[in-house]
């Protein structure tokens, strides 16, 4: 497929830039923290998002979704990084969706998917276990019990777990030499006796949670993907996400960059633009380079998922890291080029680098994934 | 129409096999396996000769020039079909030429009829050899800056000066000059762009020795040179646009000396099969990060490489951005070997004597730190980026 975004998918770019420009631009997010709004993003807006189709696009259309694919998903998400515009596509329309998407769970996907494609139903995936990102790294166990299985132990860093319908759960159900084996995932409501959860509040404005899971029951029939076999469908999942974090990250590298570059040709020292000196004009291209590359890695890997290729795995890990590399780059140089303002609240940039800081954690930061890409280059 | 094309690769495909020398079937093992053509060109072989000879006069030397000048005249599809053709059966390109790959497209865009008559068939049949007279002692970066003066004396011009970095200046047999007409003017405005036989009596020739040993660059002095008026191309005085013009040209060339060449081992594989892994990994966990920072970039400028050929491809020009190809592919290639040099430990030290392979990898690796300079400094690329890209001022 050519490296190149074809007519329609730049209409839904096109679109997704508008919307969000026009209803949710910055100031929308630095209203929602300033006004402490519970969710942490208008729950109005997001029924207007899910209204123009966005927490349908990966869902297949037997299941009331888009079926229109990751790189339609992934455009509205680098879109949405450029307004740093706070809503569950990520939890709920990236990667909730993936899971149950991915679960060959027919009766659980007839049951969800048509409310998480309105937007009406949020989930959240619930697999970390500490402050490290491990997915393989599984103490929470699943007893069989009956038709039931019975679930002890706790989740944290659970992307938008204080509005989540239901988790998305790894637990242990058979333990051996290999951590990857014996994992299953569940799919468990909010309110399932036992559950308990506890919610921050993150630098960037947005919201995790912990749960903790006492004796919670679910019936078989609630398994997301094979029992025993639930790594690989997560790390597919993780994989998708991955990408959806990179392409957020994107687009926080360029409307970062795009305002840096605007403040360099207005900002007079010593009676000339800063933007004459040389000591900022190669910074400057460098950058512009390093989010040149982000583009088509990017645009490679979320080609790749909609293409099923073997190749989505090491693009993934090539995505984030590279992604988390050069918006690492972008917001601190934003910081810096802009001087001392850029260091107040009330000017805009320092938002980027807040969030640029939680998408880069979430799911493997740039030296996780660097990590991985060697280990799947052979080294 | 795609019934044409079907028609048009069998017809490649059956010429190919009928004309292709089986010698020229296997990728050159080095760069002495090139072929370059012009007068003193000593073929390796019958058939690298008879090759050139049945490529250059079916136009397919340089296959998308206009048929009335040689050329191939084939359209983009057509030439697509020709290249995967070629690939397919591993047959060597026939000609390396600065004629065709600097020379020609310049004068296609700014010659005279008659220039292009007269100099664009020998160049496709490889009998003329061109080399490049650009930079100066005191013009490298700041190459507008360039003095050699070329004094106009009624019916011809008289040059003199000097020009250095000229590559395989000893071996070609005509030159294509940027030279100073107008002293007065802006330092943009007073050069002209002039062609002229090496033979030309007070012209001399000194080969360079680099950092790496013997190299293609040469220093080339004029003493009183003529050069007839009608060897001038485009308008007097305007030569810095065609300059220009092959300079991104030539800098699109160099950028793709970032990507690693298909069929050798990875950087990454190499450092595996040398130094050895323990538990699947790397058994040096600094280098390893260090390599694998190294071909996330790779990977990345691959792939970037791709999606600007698809963007030229749907019509969109690629245009000051091969500035940034050229810094970003320069700079790789450089890192790459670096990484090179250290994975292969005191085994890379080796220059000369039985074991040493000609200090190949010692020398590739110090070659290198030229990428970053010929052709336009990185810091000139960045500011080309700055400029006329991100639009800042200065």
């Amino acid at each position: 497929m050519a490296l190149v975004l074809n007519e329609e998918q730049e209409m839904l770019r096109d679109a997704a830039r508008d919307f969000l420009g026009n209803r949710a631009p910055l100031s929308h997010l630095r209203q929602l923290r300033d006004s402490g709004v519970a969710e942490g993003f208008s729950p109005e807006l997001w029924a207007e998002m899910a209204d123009m189709g966005w927490a349908a696009i990966i869902i297949p259309e037997n299941y009331g979704g888009l079926e229109y694919g990751y790189t339609g998903l992934g455009l509205v998400l680098q879109e949405s990084g450029r307004t740093l515009t706070p809503s569950p596509l990520i939890s709920t329309a990236l990667l909730g969706a993936s899971a149950l998407i991915l679960s060959g769970n027919e009766q659980m996907c007839a049951q969800w998917l048509p409310q998480v494609a309105t937007g009406e139903k949020l989930l959240a995936l619930a697999f970390e276990e500490s402050a490290q990102h491990r997915p393989a790294d599984v103490n929470t166990s699943a007893t069989p019990e009956d038709d039931n299985y019975r679930l002890d132990g706790s989740k944290q860093a659970i992307i938008d777990g204080h509005v989540a319908d239901a988790f998305v759960v790894t637990a242990r159900t058979r333990s051996g030499e290999d951590p990857n084996e014996g994992v299953s995932l569940f799919l468990v409501p909010k309110d399932a006796p036992g559950v308990s959860l506890k919610t921050t509040e993150l630098l960037d404005n947005h919201r995790t949670s912990k749960i903790k899971l006492d004796g919670v029951l679910v019936n078989r029939s609630q398994l997301v993907g094979p029992l025993h076999g639930g790594c690989p469908v997560l790390r597919t999942v993780l994989d998708r996400g991955r990408i959806g974090l990179a392409a957020e990250m994107l687009g926080i590298a360029e409307e970062t960059f795009t305002r840096t570059v605007e403040y360099l040709k207005e900002r007079k020292q010593f009676g000339v633009p800063i933007g004459v000196f040389q000591a900022l004009q190669h910074r400057a291209a460098i950058l512009f380079g390093e989010i040149e590359l982000c583009k088509s890695v990017v645009l490679k890997a979320l080609q790749a998922i909609d293409e099923d290729s073997d190749e989505v795995p090491v693009l993934a890990s090539l995505a984030k890291a590279k992604c988390g590399q050069t918006a690492s780059l972008a917001t601190a140089e934003g910081i810096q080029m802009h001087g001392g303002i850029g260091m107040t609240d009330e000017f805009d940039i320092g938002f980027f680098i807040k969030r640029w800081r939680t998408l880069n954690q979430q799911l493997g930061d740039s030296r996780y994934h660097l990590d991985r890409f060697a280990k799947l280059k052979g080294y | 129409m795609s019934e044409n094309l079907n028609t048009f690769r069998t017809q490649v495909r059956d010429w190919l096999e009928e004309n292709c020398p089986q010698e020229m079937r296997s990728p050159l093992r080095s760069e002495k396996d090139a072929c370059w053509g012009g007068r003193n060109f000593k073929f390796q072989s019958e058939a690298q000769q008879v090759w050139l000879q049945r490529m250059g006069e079916k136009g397919w030397t340089a296959p998308d020039w206009p048929q009335e000048y040689g050329g191939g005249g084939l359209d983009r599809e057509q030439l697509k079909i020709l290249q995967q053709e070629m690939a397919r059966i591993n047959a060597r390109g026939a000609l390396y030429s600065f004629g065709i790959s600097m020379l020609g497209p310049a004068l296609l865009k700014y010659g005279s009829e008659e220039q292009k008559q007269r100099f664009l068939p020998p160049i496709i049949r490889g009998e003329i050899r061109w080399c490049q007279g650009y930079s100066e002692p005191n013009a490298g970066s700041d190459l507008a800056n360039l003095q050699a003066p070329a004094v106009d004396k009624g019916d011809h011009y008289v040059l003199n000066g000097s020009k250095i970095w000229t590559s395989y200046g000893d071996s070609g047999d005509w030159m294509f000059c940027l030279v100073r007409t107008d002293s007065d003017a802006p330092k943009h405005q007073g050069i002209s762009f002039m062609l002229f036989d090496m033979q030309t009596p007070g012209i001399e020739v000194k080969p360079i020795q680099l950092i790496s040993g013997r190299s293609p660059f040469c220093e080339v002095f004029f003493a009183d040179v003529k050069i007839p008026k009608d060897q001038q191309v485009g308008e007097l005085n305007k030569g810095w646009s065609i300059a220009k013009y092959l300079l991104t040209h030539e800098r699109e060339m160099i950028s793709w000396t970032g990507l690693s060449q298909s069929g050798t081992r990875s950087v990454g594989e190499t450092a595996a099969d040398t130094i050895g892994t323990r538990n699947g990994t790397l058994d040096d966990s600094i280098l390893r990060a260090d390599i694998a920072r190294f071909e996330l970039d790779e990977m990345a400028f691959a792939l970037t490489i791709e999606r600007a050929r698809d963007e030229v491809k749907a019509g969109v020009s690629l245009g000051a951005v091969s500035s940034w190809f050229k810094f970003f592919g320069t700079e790789l290639n450089k890192q790459r070997y670096n990484l090179l040099m250290d994975i292969s430990g005191s085994d890379g030290l080796a220059w000369t004597g039985e074991d040493s392979n000609d200090g190949k990898l010692a020398r590739d690796w110090l070659r290198t730190k030229g990428n970053s300079i010929e052709g336009g400094t990185s810091e000139i690329q960045l500011n080309i980026v700055a400029k006329h890209i991100l639009g800042l001022p200065g």
